[in-house]
């Protein structure tokens, strides 16, 4: 064939794209062909395609799209760490002379990588997972506002991850670190495929993000049971829905500033050039406009189920909710007036820095608010030290770390000579893992009962518990050492031997958190082989206080047989308290969304099309544009998109639970 | 729905709703969908700033003045403010239940969209014939990302309007569908109001400048 | 020095034996006052912090389960004093921190004269500052003394005591300019300029680098800075000029070509008005300078005309390279000739008239000036003011 006609029909795709000469790459590559053929040969041996297709990948039911988003964040830590453990194995051999194990082409990938998928599609996903799950049955709903949007959004979202794996094994990543500054990530200093696989992961999870968004703020807002005003929400439903208010306030912006990189690459604008006008400093400035709300984006809903837990745990009501809920509400505004903290070094002037450090400060004081309000729950009551309450405290000792390191670096002199060093690669782990990461493995093991009927094996959630915390203090408090000596990030080599120890403490750090994700996944086998041992009957194992524990374990597809009635902000407290007997007669029909393939079909086209347009085959990104748009078109064609349970089957699930509950007694 | 969210009259506290219905359907929609047009005018926030910042960086080449024919423009916003109103017809007489009409009103609109969608596309053929690419210097990259991407969004309302317009055709006018006309038409008029943003800020300013 | 600050400095100082904390016990003054802020700052919020961490484990103890013994309130849920007590107190902690924090970020403005050569000598307003140029190249820097007419690559040097104003640039993305021992870091961007202000107070080889990840080379992209006596300084110097060789544009172009792990390279003399072409991305002949672009742009650009002043690229960094569906790249051509550029000089010539004083809050009448006692300006004693 001629090479006009492949390049028709392959773009730049082409055999060299292949990364045949990278040992570590084809070796991960069988890994990875092994695994998921055996994988394959498992669900097809078991006959369970037909199974997943129908109750998983087309359903619209928020309770099994949360547990997909889980899983997704689960295996993408997987992979991230993979990332992490390469950077830290590389960065403690790197000395004296040596160079390594992973030449710049690749290191600066794995960097990049490691930024990209903790972030987008580790925390993203696991946060959000938590919301889709919970959020409805908290709020006493059947389902979310719009349950065809939250298929979409979770097929979008895989999407964006199935690019950045593709990237590993078809061509390459970005080699410009995870928000890609221009100039550098601009064609003329990254031709390659890598930012663009970027840019394309990044926009199709970002559209599932925005939708997602803008269905869980309406469920929030209008699927509230009857008596449930805004201020007796449980305080994770309202971090919920100030995280959504974010997504849909700052994802648009991420959307824009990724269009106009892609113009800049593909046609040749000057936005972010730096001839013709353009300025690669608005790049910056936008980024962070979306990429500080993100964080918070991240660690609200974290602080909301460390409210439900310590409330919960600590067998109390929580202390101060009208000041958590003012605090998360300021939070969420001041969020936005910050961005600049992230490059005082820019060259701003002092009052512009001086402006943002404040502005950055003050958010410490809701934050230190929320911070005693959990003191003040567990206070005079009778804490139980379940694992959700464990990683509860360790996430009060090491957050505050992390928020006083955040402060430091705050002030503009300060961050001076701490920007860009290890200091704040330690800072923001300190966060994010003592934050974030804490928060969903929290919110994993205090909600798993209630999503699969038994409890969690605690002695495997020890194990990993005490690696992750021990492994997580041994890996980045060298950093910060290493950042008071005036060592940058994303070095590749080093030239001072009297650094190497400090690499090694960290590397060894990273073996432990290692160990704690093995030992979590160990937890997840055991307690599956457990499940009878470990078994809830009750649906409410923890002895909780909001509505989703008033249902059964796991909940069935309608969530509640009847609509609860709310008189108080720990709604099943209250519920219990006063004596609430579980109806069982007058059930009647339940109106239900059916399942629907269509969102898996049109995030597929929508991977197809990105990786047309990252390899230049504009034939695919075409076809694959004009089939979303009929499929999309068709999709509203079908105005039959509910049914109804039939009471005979209403009364049936409930009969099975009134004869559970009676062995229970 | 009626709900005791009291404690009943025989003193017991309510706990469910006994007789319950189900939220109509589209209970959520109009604000999901105003939530939605929200994040869209995020979108065009962002656009304006970036036209904002490099607006004036001409890279040595031509300015608003030298390339925007105000008359065009003119008649293009009288093209899309016309829209607006007939789409406004369309709906008042979509509440009469008069689909003859609505479908009349729908495509005088539609029609107007196009003629906008033609102007707009002359003018950008004319400048870019000209040599005023996008490509020639920032504030001319913003300017054409500005305003295509409005064009866009109005391409997108053209697409849908025509589906609408054969949905109802099979349909009629269904609650499902006065729903998504309503949407339509906030739509509609969202995009006329960041046209007008558009056209003083970009046009009008940009010729004063 | 006062008690609070001794005590400040007591954990630090066990940390320090071993190790080079930089960041911690830097050899110039900028850098010191920054470490004292962060040293200030670390302490205020540790006021909070450490009660925080010992009342959380005090209560997870005190309050478990086991301990039957504790008082159980399970629906005590609020207390109007104690809401007070916590939404005040890290408002405190942060009016403090704030109040530093706008004082310390004007003081310590990189684009700020500096005023004082260390805690107890004030600079001579007398003598000349040290011009540096610093260019940021791929993966190297090169550096220009416009008062000597030398340049070096990957090799810094100063007098120790003598004020350094540095000119900041880049030549194809963005790096961050650091060295710690000195002063905070300052990006360095291409077709921009940033400045930073310092003074290196003992004399000794220090480490540099860029502190913004640039790409492939990065890793090695650093240099030593030298703090050197007078005496020291000269011959230095003279070093630099005796290597002879001339850094012209044409050697511009060929040095700017990406390159990894450079060693040290020395120019006698340099072209003039390299720096400011560097700057205004126009040492490629033919190629409109940066400054007269924007003074056409500040005019209304050049019309019509505008559309016909594009050449094809010809020179790229890296290779003659567009995008997929771009037309080719093309660039600004000069106006005029290219040995003779329009625009005036004028990046250069401009120095702002030194303002030492201590910045305070607008419309208030200023302090008159004295040295500060202490190292540190913020727990020193604080100049009288005269009103």
């Amino acid at each position: 064939m001629s090479p006009d006609l492949l390049k028709l029909i392959f773009g730049r795709l082409g055999l060299d794209s292949l990364p045949l000469h990278e040992p570590i790459l084809v070796g991960t590559f069988v890994m990875v062909a092994l695994g998921g053929g055996a994988l394959f040969a498992g669900v097809t041996y078991f006959r369970l395609w037909g199974y997943l297709w129908r109750e998983w990948f087309t359903t619209v039911d928020h309770k099994r799209i949360g547990i997909m988003y889980m899983i997704l964040g689960i295996v993408m830590l997987l992979r991230g760490f993979a990332d992490a453990l390469m950077m830290r194995a590389q960065q403690a051999l790197a000395f004296g002379g040596s160079e390594g194990f992973l030449p710049a082409h690749h290191y600066d990938q794995v960097f990049t990588a490691h930024g990209v998928i903790m972030i987008f599609f580790v925390a993203m996903p696991l946060v959000t997972g938590l919301m889709n799950y919970v959020v409805p049955l908290q709020i006493g709903a059947r389902d979310v506002s719009f349950p065809f949007l939250n298929n979409f959004s979770f097929w979008m979202t895989v999407g964006g991850a199935v690019l950045v794996m593709a990237s590993l094994f078809i061509g390459e990543f970005a080699r410009t670190g995870w928000l890609a500054y221009p100039p550098l990530s601009n064609i003329g200093y990254s031709p390659d495929v890598g930012v663009d696989y970027y840019i394309w992961a990044l926009q199709i999870a970002g559209v599932g993000t925005t939708l997602s968004g803008i269905n869980l703020i309406c469920t929030i807002v209008k699927l509230r049971c009857p008596g449930m005003t805004m201020m007796k929400m449980p305080v994770f439903t309202w971090t919920a829905l100030c995280t959504n208010i974010l997504i849909v306030a700052s994802f648009p912006v991420l959307t824009v500033v990724l269009a106009l990189l892609s113009l800049d690459r593909y046609v040749g604008t000057n936005f972010f050039t730096n001839d013709f006008g353009g300025s690669p400093m608005m790049y910056v400035n936008l980024i962070w406009i979306w990429g500080h709300p993100e964080v918070y984006i991240l660690v609200l809903p974290a602080f909301g189920i460390f409210s439900e837990v310590t409330s919960t745990f600590s067998g109390k009501r929580l202390f101060g909710y009208t000041s958590m809920v003012y605090a998360t509400v300021v939070i969420t505004i001041l969020s936005y007036l910050v961005w600049l903290h992230h490059f005082f070094t820019m060259g701003s002037g002092a009052s512009v820095n001086s402006f943002f450090g404040i502005t950055t400060m003050i958010i410490s004081i809701p934050t230190g608010a929320k911070m005693f309000n959990w003191l003040f729950t567990m206070y005079r009551g009778r804490i139980r030290f379940e694992l959700p309450m464990l990683w509860t405290i360790a996430f009060m000792l090491t957050f505050v770390l992390g928020g006083m390191t955040g402060v430091l670096l705050a002030v503009p002199p300060a961050d001076f000579v701490l920007h860009n060093s290890l200091f704040l690669i330690a800072h923001f782990h300190n966060v994010i893992i003592g934050g974030v990461v804490f928060g969903a493995f929290a919110g994993i093991n205090y909600w798993f009962p209630k999503a699969f009927g038994f409890k969690l094996d605690p002695f495997w959630g020890k194990l990993s518990f005490w690696f992750w915390v021990t492994g997580f203090y041994m890996a980045f408090m060298p950093l910060y050492v290493l950042g008071l000596m005036g060592v940058t990030r994303r070095l590749r080599v080093f030239d001072d031997p009297s650094l190497q120890i400090w690499f090694v403490i960290a590397a060894i750090g990273a073996g432990l958190v290692f160990l704690g994700i093995l030992s979590m996944l160990m937890q997840f086998a055991v307690s599956f082989l457990k499940r009878e041992q470990l078994k809830d009957v009750t649906g409410d194992p923890w002895d909780a206080r909001t509505l989703e524990w008033a249902t059964s374990s796991p909940p069935p597809d309608y969530n509640f047989a009847f609509t609860p009635v709310v008189h108080d902000n720990d709604a099943w407290w209250d519920m219990k308290k006063r004596g609430y007997q579980r109806p069982l007669i007058g059930f009647k029909p339940i109106h239900m969304p059916s399942s629907t393939g269509t969102g898996v079909i049109l995030a597929g086209l929508a991977t197809a099309m990105g990786f047309g347009l990252i390899w230049y085959i504009w034939w695919l990104a075409a076809a694959s544009f004009i089939a979303m748009l009929v499929v999309g078109i068709g999709h509203t064609f079908n105005y039959h998109r509910d049914f109804d349970i039939p009471a005979d089957d209403v009364i049936r699930t409930e009969d099975a639970r009134t004869k559970l509950l009676a062995g229970a007694k | 729905m009626t709900v005791a969210v009291n404690p009943s009259q025989t003193g017991e506290p309510v706990f469910y709703v006994a007789d319950e219905h189900p939220h109509p359907e589209g209970y959520s929609t109009s604000l999901g969908f105003w939530i939605y047009l929200m994040s869209d005018c995020l979108i065009f926030a962002m656009l304006f700033a970036a036209f904002g910042v490099l607006g004036a960086n001409y890279a040595a080449g031509p300015a608003p003045k030298d390339l925007f024919d105000l008359n065009l423009v003119a008649v293009n916003t009288s093209m899309l403010l016309l829209s607006s109103i007939t789409y406004g017809f369309a709906m008042l007489t979509m509440q009469q239940n008069k689909i003859a009409q609505t479908q009349m009103w729908l495509a005088i609109t539609g029609l107007f969209g196009i003629a906008f969608i033609s102007i707009e596309l002359t003018e950008f053929a004319h400048m870019i014939h000209e040599g005023a690419t996008p490509q020639r210097s920032a504030f001319l990259s913003s300017f054409f990302t500005l305003v295509g991407t409005h064009g866009l969004h109005v391409s997108c309302g053209l697409i849908w309007l025509v589906t609408l317009m054969v949905q109802v055709w099979r349909f009629g006018l269904i609650e499902a569908n006065r729903r998504r006309l309503m949407c339509l038409s906030m739509f509609w008029h969202f995009l006329d109001v960041v046209w007008i943003g558009v056209f003083t800020f970009v046009y009008l300013l940009g010729v004063l400048r | 020095m006062s008690r609070l600050k001794i005590l400040a400095l007591l954990p630090l100082a066990v940390a320090l034996s071993g190790c080079n904390y930089v960041v911690l016990a830097p050899a110039g003054d900028i850098a010191a006052q920054q470490r004292d802020l962060v040293i200030i700052s670390t302490v205020l919020m540790l006021l909070i912090v450490v009660p925080v961490m010992a009342l959380t484990v005090l209560f997870a103890w005190r309050y478990r389960q086991s301990n039957t013994s504790a008082r159980y309130e399970p629906d005590w849920d609020h207390s109007t004093k104690l809401e007070l007590v916590i939404w005040s107190a890290p408002l405190l902690i942060i009016v403090c921190l704030g109040a530093l924090t706008w004082m310390g970020t004007h003081l310590l403005d990189p684009y700020r004269n500096i005023g004082r050569i260390h805690a107890e000598r004030a600079v001579d307003q007398s003598k000349a500052p040290l011009d540096v140029d610093v260019v940021a190249l791929d993966w190297k820097w090169l550096f220009i003394y416009p008062d000597y007419g030398i340049a070096t690559v990957n090799e810094l040097a100063a007098p120790v005591d003598r004020p350094i104003n540095f000119h900041i640039t880049a030549s194809s993305v963005m790096n961050s300019f650091y060295i710690p021992a000195l002063a905070g870091q300052i990006y360095a961007m291409p077709g921009m300029e940033t400045s930073l202000h310092a003074v290196i107070n003992h004399a000794g080889a220090y480490k540099g680098f860029s502190a913004n990840y640039s790409g492939a080379g990065f890793s090695g992209m650093h240099f030593t800075f030298h703090g050197l006596d007078d005496k020291g300084f000269d011959a230095w110097i003279a070093q630099a000029k005796s290597a002879g060789g001339s850094l012209g544009r044409a050697e511009y172009l060929q040095l700017e070509k990406p390159s990894e792990n450079e060693p040290v390279r020395r120019w006698g003399t340099v072209d003039a008005d390299l720096y400011r072409l560097i700057l205004n991305m126009c040492v490629e002949t033919g190629k409109m300078c940066q400054s007269e672009m924007m003074a056409i742009d500040a005019k209304g650009g050049l019309g019509h005309e505008g559309l016909n002043n594009t050449l094809p690229l010809a020179y790229d960094k890296y290779a003659r390279r567009g995008t997929v569906l771009g037309p080719e790249p093309t660039f600004v051509a000069g106006t005029c000739t290219p040995d003779a550029p329009q625009g005036v000089v004028t990046t250069a010539a401009i120095k702002a008239p030194l303002d030492t004083a201590p910045l305070i809050g607008a419309g208030l009448k200023r302090p008159t000036f004295t040295p500060l006692k202490s190292s540190s300006f913020l727990l020193g004693q604080r100049p009288k003011s005269d009103s």
